[in-house]
């Protein structure tokens, strides 16, 4: 059965868009994007980009399926080709029905060729708006009302909206249908990159201050707070390094602010003495740790799941933390809200893991499915007594009053520490403040029973079963329901979901784990719990998995 | 919490003649004085580094953060951009903030965010038990440099001019009653307020006898004058044989960075309301 007569099966549509580094090659892909979604279709944009400014080779891949998909093909119906090289590079997932749209000033082949220099000037339009012409003639191409163009355009497009419109219709009417594409059937949803969701998720969690150095792929989410911050209530602030980053976050949290910091692995390695206090000192603190392709430098714009042990024991010392990886935009949308709250409920360090795929892979979101997130007050000082910071009792989780409280003396140390907060080194007090600590962390597993740690899809009656963590969800669950396997994920991976994960794997004969890096990281921590995985499916050139190639992986293992 | 016990029972570590007992009488002097004025000592945060002079955090009964080596000025900006309210009183090291946080110290500098950053500057490392700082002087013998530095020290007031410091002065642990005046002042300033203060380490660098005859208290003039201020600050190197200058070397009125820095504050209800709106704008 060749791809065609399956994709005919499930009503879908794969664009390519391709161009110089510059063009707007990712703004290009968001708009083809939000025409696929308001035919109805959901929607994954993946963006692929090397790390430089100007020149080298940019391209989105955009995915419109009538089914929910997050992640894309290794075939394109439509290539929109806004240079040669577009055509040159990606001949291998071409098929004898893809239909190139082509700028006819840069590409010189016989076909649908886009005057674009005649239609900017005929418009008297700037260069810049040579996508919109593409986009237009894209369109018709695929027999996409203009309707929908225009509504686009306008949504989307603010700067300009006139004169793109102009551009768009002009090479619109210009082009003929080609290849129409159906309607997808469903009503359109938010379309937003994982780090959007996640900034979301933690302006929900009450994230009230985000502290971050640039560094891709967390970047993004760094702009989208310092544009959107004002609105959602977040202070932003862009420090001389990640040193800085964390220990003023921590300074934050100290007052009573809830807040995140974002990073890379790089940047969380100037992080890790900053998280060993926040442990030592039970300040409470969000991490957003979007991994790329490493070790060092690496591939700064390319993915990666290398980081899953980094974070699991990342800073000296033992202490209990939080550590979740959201596999799409909605999970990121929930788990980070969940994450700040957890966070503050049990004065933790709490990461966010995700990876350049999640941080920057476009998602259709629904809001309606986001489960509601359950916010519990954190414990406050009740004003009785002395107020120690770190008073021991039961759950290990001391209650908490900040500077400008009346009659409190709020002491935070990174010393070893007696109750009220004062350095000791007596033996028998170290002791006792470090089992307080880790009876916290026995609190904290004990709390993430209520939640969904492992996840459970595909054919759930499998006796294969694919392992897998982070944004391989979607590849996974697709390729699993075609194989017939049973695909479990563990979304919360410390504390180690034991119990969850073992009830996922009742009947599973056969474990396959698949990862985006070269060793099976989560492979290697389920084995530490007793869980042997028989195969692993591995790959590490910093490009995620397509379905194709995963399912092609998973043939030879099965 | 008015009239409160300034000194916590924590047993007291530091040598006997240490300079850090001065600054400990300072600020426990000045806090006295911030209460008697009717200002609640609630509203105070002492930030410290890692180091002799980071025990303060210990032995003071007020708000503390006990920060990590180098890590006392990052803290206290923070402490200071989440609540402007809080008065961010921040002692560190010269191994503190002029060689594992330097960074930190520049930038802190050249925010103007108001917080009073003390250095305790013995110029050794004493908890380390006696290693070179950034200001020991050329030559110095510490456990690390046996034979002697080859470096010279910088001039930590140069440096904090440069970095846009908008309160600069020099104290001494023998001088109490100005050190007194320059952290007062300090705390009042609307900025970022540095004050090196020459600390006396008594056991490994026990420079009482070289600071005595040099130092001499500089007129308050011409203060807000950037270049007398950094001629004044190139009288002494922090090495070379010089008259050394206690006092002010440069203040002037300059807006803070926490005062400018938007610090949005949003209700539960409004946060949902424009986190809905922003979804819809995504469609």
């Amino acid at each position: 059965m060749g791809k065609e007569q399956e994709d005919t099966a499930v009503n879908e549509i794969s664009v390519l868009v391709g161009g110089k580094a510059g063009d707007g090659i990712n703004n290009a892909g968001a708009m083809i994007a939000q025409l696929l979604n308001r035919l109805g279709y959901r929607v994954y944009q993946y963006f692929d980009y090397p790390s430089l400014i100007r020149g080298g080779h940019n391209f989105s891949i955009i995915r419109g399926s009538e089914r929910y998909v997050g992640t894309h093909r290794n075939h394109a119906d439509f290539v929109l080709a806004l240079n040669k090289e577009t055509i040159e590079r990606h001949r291998d997932i071409f098929t004898p029905e893809t239909v190139i749209v082509f700028n006819a000033d840069q590409v010189k082949i016989p076909g649908n060729g886009v005057p674009v220099k005649e239609i900017l000037t005929a418009e008297e339009a700037p260069e810049i708006m040579g996508n919109t012409a593409m986009i237009g003639a894209f369109a018709k191409a695929a027999g996409i009302p203009w309707e929908t163009v225009e509504g686009v355009l306008k949504a989307h497009m603010p700067k300009a909206t006139g004169k793109n419109l102009q551009v768009a219709r002009r090479a619109f009417d210009r082009m003929t249908t080609i290849r129409p594409v159906g309607m997808g059937g469903n009503a359109p949803l938010p379309l937003l990159t994982g780090n959007e969701a996640i900034g979301l998720g933690l302006a929900k969690g009450g994230m009230e201050a985000y502290v971050s150095y640039p560094m891709t792929p967390s970047s993004s989410l760094l702009h989208f707070l310092a544009e959107h911050g004002p609105a959602l209530g977040v202070e932003v602030i862009h420090p001389e390094n990640e040193i800085a980053v964390m220990l003023m976050a921590l300074g934050f949290a100290y007052t009573g602010k809830r807040t995140a910091v974002g990073t890379s692995g790089g940047g969380f390695c100037l992080m890790t003495e900053g998280l060993s206090f926040a442990g030592m000192a039970e300040l409470p603190i969000v991490l957003l740790v979007s991994q790329r392709t490493g070790p060092s430098t690496g591939l700064p714009t390319y993915t990666g799941q290398t980081e899953l042990h980094f974070v699991l024991s990342a800073g000296q010392g033992e202490f209990p933390r939080l550590i979740v990886a959201p596999g799409d935009g909605q999970e990121a949308l929930y788990w980070s809200a969940v994450v700040m709250d957890l966070a503050w409920n049990y004065q933790v360090p709490a990461f966010v893991l995700a990876d350049k795929t999640l941080s920057e892979g476009t998602y259709s979101i629904d809001p309606e499915k986001v489960p509601a997130i359950a916010r519990r007050g954190i414990p406050v000082w009740d004003g009785s007594g002395e107020y120690h910071r770190y008073a021991d009792n039961p759950s290990g989780i001391s209650s908490l009053a900040f500077p400008g409280r009346e009659r409190a003396v709020v002491k935070v140390d990174s010393y070893a520490h007696d109750e009220s907060g004062i350095t000791t080194e007596e033996g028998a007090m170290v002791e006792m403040m470090t089992q307080k600590r880790l009876r916290k962390g026995r609190s904290l597993a004990k709390g993430m029973e209520g939640y969904a740690g492992v996840v459970v899809s595909g054919a759930k009656d499998a006796t294969t079963a694919i392992l897998c963590w982070g944004s391989t969800k979607c590849v996974c669950d697709e390729t699993g329901e075609r194989l017939g396997l049973k695909v479990i994920r563990p979304v919360v991976l410390s504390p180690f979901p034991l119990d969850q994960l073992n009830s996922a794997l009742s009947g599973v004969k056969k474990i396959i784990a698949v990862e985006e890096n070269a060793t099976g990281q989560l492979a290697d921590l389920a084995g530490r719990y007793g869980v042997r995985a028989d195969q692993r499916v591995l790959k590490a050139d910093g490009r995620p998995f397509t379905p194709e190639e995963l399912e092609e992986r998973l043939a030879g293992v099965i | 919490m008015a009239g409160r016990q300034l000194i916590t029972p924590a047993q007291n570590t530091w040598c006997p003649g240490c300079g850090n007992f001065s600054i400990q009488f300072t600020l426990k002097t000045i806090l006295e004085g911030l209460e008697k004025e009717g200002k609640s000592l609630d509203n105070v945060v002492l930030v410290t580094g890692i180091g002799c002079h980071a025990k303060m955090a210990d032995y003071l009964n007020i708000n503390s953060f006990y920060s990590l080596h180098g890590r006392a000025v990052p803290a206290a900006v923070g402490i200071k951009l989440a609540n402007p309210e809080l008065t961010v009183i921040c002692c560190s090291g010269d191994g503190d903030s002029y060689a594992e946080g330097l960074d930190h110290l520049i930038f802190a500098a050249k925010r103007n965010i108001d917080i009073t950053v003390i250095v305790h500057n013995n110029r050794v490392y004493g908890l380390t038990t006696g290693q070179y700082t950034p200001t020991s002087p050329l030559g110095f013998r510490g456990k690390s440099t046996p034979a002697g530095t080859v470096e010279f020290p910088f001039n930590p007031i140069e440096l904090m001019l440069a970095s846009g410091a908008t309160y600069v002065a020099r104290g001494y642990t023998r001088k109490m009653e100005q050190l007194k005046r320059l952290v007062t002042g300090g705390i009042a300033h609307r900025g970022f307020s540095f004050i090196d203060v020459l600390q006396i380490c008594a056991t490994f660098f026990p420079a009482t006898d070289y600071y005595n005859p040099r130092v001499y208290e500089m007129p308050d003039q011409d203060l807000d004058n950037f270049e007398s201020a950094c001629i004044k600050a190139r009288e002494w190197d922090y090495n070379s044989d010089a008259k050394i200058g206690l006092g002010m070397f440069y203040n002037r009125s300059f807006p803070s960075f926490e005062r400018q820095v938007p610090a949005p504050v949003r209700t539960a209800a409004d946060r949902e309301k424009a986190i809905a709106g922003l979804l819809a704008a995504r469609k």
